[in-house]
């Protein structure tokens, strides 16, 4: 039939200035995992000895030696820094899996069975919503008794919320959708019908909004620790290091937190970025720019 | 041996039927045409008859028996907007073959070619995916067929076309159709019989 038509040209694959933006999605998403893998990879490399306390190297300006300077015990904060931010990270990953899994099961529960359940876990959704993350956060943090558990415990609980109000309504809108009516014509099973219909859809939004709720918990659980909440003075946590470093900002010296801070910030840009460029990518009505 | 609605009734609102005490009945290879006003519940009895929503009275029944819900219904029902009844994030490939695989015959004859397996939904136009809409209904368990509108947004030559083949394999499978639309001449052209839906509103 192809051949007689003669228009094989029509149905090719879409060249041209196409791929040009998936190209450049494919970069950014690209540097942000470098950046991030670069980081994680040196947190590791760097020795434990930069940490002890040197008399011989305080207060150092930052140099070839100590690129980020080293604090009033002789401490080198690059090393310092590295380690803090591995530790956000880690703390990072772990709330976001226990919030995202949260937000999925409620959101998809609160979809799928009914009214009355519906309206508990909207209500739910909507005191956790109401509440300033961080005084909850804190107050949360203060009732399991601090420590990393309790950063991520409070992190955790606090921002499932976005998600799933974002899952519920996915759920909600497409359970109607007339091809799953026709697909339960077919007398395809619930479980067929959630994997191959509701996931497929849904997925894409909760692993992007996971991505976008990760710099939230990063910089979440960096003000936790800044504050005081959780972690002993000696873990290399960046809200620690940025905490500390307030008392000898005054005594000029900058680089205590301005290296720190910015990396704080990168790194949530990075992940921020991700998801965002991610969002684009999985679009179907964009996926073939 | 037929797919009958008997003394069926429907409301959406309490005690507001949108109709009542409607008897209906399609034979095998029978073509049975739906008419009547927008809103006066074609689109509704089509629904009902094919076991999508239950109505408040009377009972549908499948060659004298009831519809089984977890099994693959007999009945099945064409939609009007192809684009709503094909999961966007499907290629064509799996559209085509979520219930059976059909024959390359019945693919040749609705002028499916290959290489629209291979697009997404959005990459075809609606009068394409409404084809693949037809194929998919005509799974060899398949004993009668409700097409809702399922011509409208076509030109009258592919219309014409499409209900063609369509017709020739119903008749010689012994599928009843139920065909609704509100285009009377379509509905006079191809059916034995025409039931008119709300004589009353």
């Amino acid at each position: 039939m192809l051949e007689q038509l003669g228009r094989k040209e029509d149905v090719l694959p879409y060249t041209g200035k196409a791929g040009n933006v998936r190209k450049k999605i494919i970069w950014m998403i690209s540097f942000s995992v470098c950046l991030i893998g670069f980081i994680v990879i040196l947190s590791f490399i760097l020795s434990n000895d930069n940490l002890r306390v040197n008399n011989a190297s305080k207060n150092l300006m930052p140099s070839f030696k100590y690129l980020f300077g080293t604090d009033w015990l002789g401490r080198d904060m690059f090393t310092r820094t590295m380690k803090g931010l591995r530790l956000s990270l880690a703390v990072g990953v772990f709330a976001t899996v226990i919030s995202v899994t949260v937000a999925t099961l409620l959101g998809t529960v609160a979809a799928i069975f009914g009214k009355k359940i519906d309206e508990i876990i909207s209500w739910f959704i909507e005191l956790f919503i109401g509440m300033p993350h961080l005084i909850f956060m804190i107050l949360i943090c203060y009732i399991v008794g601090g420590g990393i558990q309790g950063i991520v415990i409070s992190v955790a609980m606090t921002h499932w919320t976005s998600l799933a109000r974002v899952v519920r309504a996915e759920v909600l809108q497409i359970k109607s959708a007339e091809y799953i009516q026709i697909s339960q014509s077919y007398g395809k099973s619930v479980w067929y019908i959630a994997r191959k219909h509701v996931m497929p859809s849904v997925f894409p939004q909760i692993m992007i909004g996971s991505f976008l709720m990760f710099p939230h918990v990063i910089l979440h659980e960096a003000s936790l620790t800044f504050l005081g909440f959780g972690l002993s003075p000696q873990t290399p946590a960046v809200g620690i290091i940025l905490s500390e470093a307030m008392s000898h900002l005054s005594t000029g010296q900058w680089w205590l937190i301005l290296f720190p801070g910015i990396l704080l910030i990168l790194v949530a840009k990075s992940f921020d970025n991700i998801g965002e460029q991610l969002r684009i990518l999985l679009d179907p009505t964009s996926s073939n720019e | 041996m037929a797919l009958m609605g008997e003394n069926l009734g429907v409301y959406y609102k309490k005690d507001q039927w949108i109709f009542k005490n409607i008897n209906i009945k399609v034979s095998p290879g029978e073509v049975l045409g739906l008419s009547g006003y927008s809103g006066c519940g074609k689109t509704t009895l089509a629904r009902i008859l094919a076991g999508y929503i239950l109505p408040q009275a009377g009972r549908v029944s499948v060659d004298t028996k009831h519809l089984i819900q977890k099994k693959f219904r007999p009945v099945q029902l064409i939609y009007q907007h192809p684009e709503k009844a094909i999961n966007p994030l499907w290629k064509m490939e799996n559209v085509l073959t979520e219930t059976y695989t059909p024959s390359q015959d019945i693919l040749d004859a609705f002028g499916i070619r290959d290489d629209w397996r291979k697009r997404w939904p959005i990459e075809l136009s609606g009068g394409e995916l409404q084809r693949f809409c037809i194929v998919r209904a005509l799974n060899p368990n398949t004993r009668y067929i409700i097409a809702d509108e399922m011509t409208t947004m076509l030109d009258a030559i592919t219309q014409a076309k499409i209900l063609h083949v369509f017709l020739d394999i119903c008749q010689s499978r012994k599928i009843g159709v139920i065909v609704v639309s509100h285009e009377k001449s379509l509905l006079h052209r191809i059916c034995d019989r025409v039931y008119k839906v709300g004589q009353l509103c």
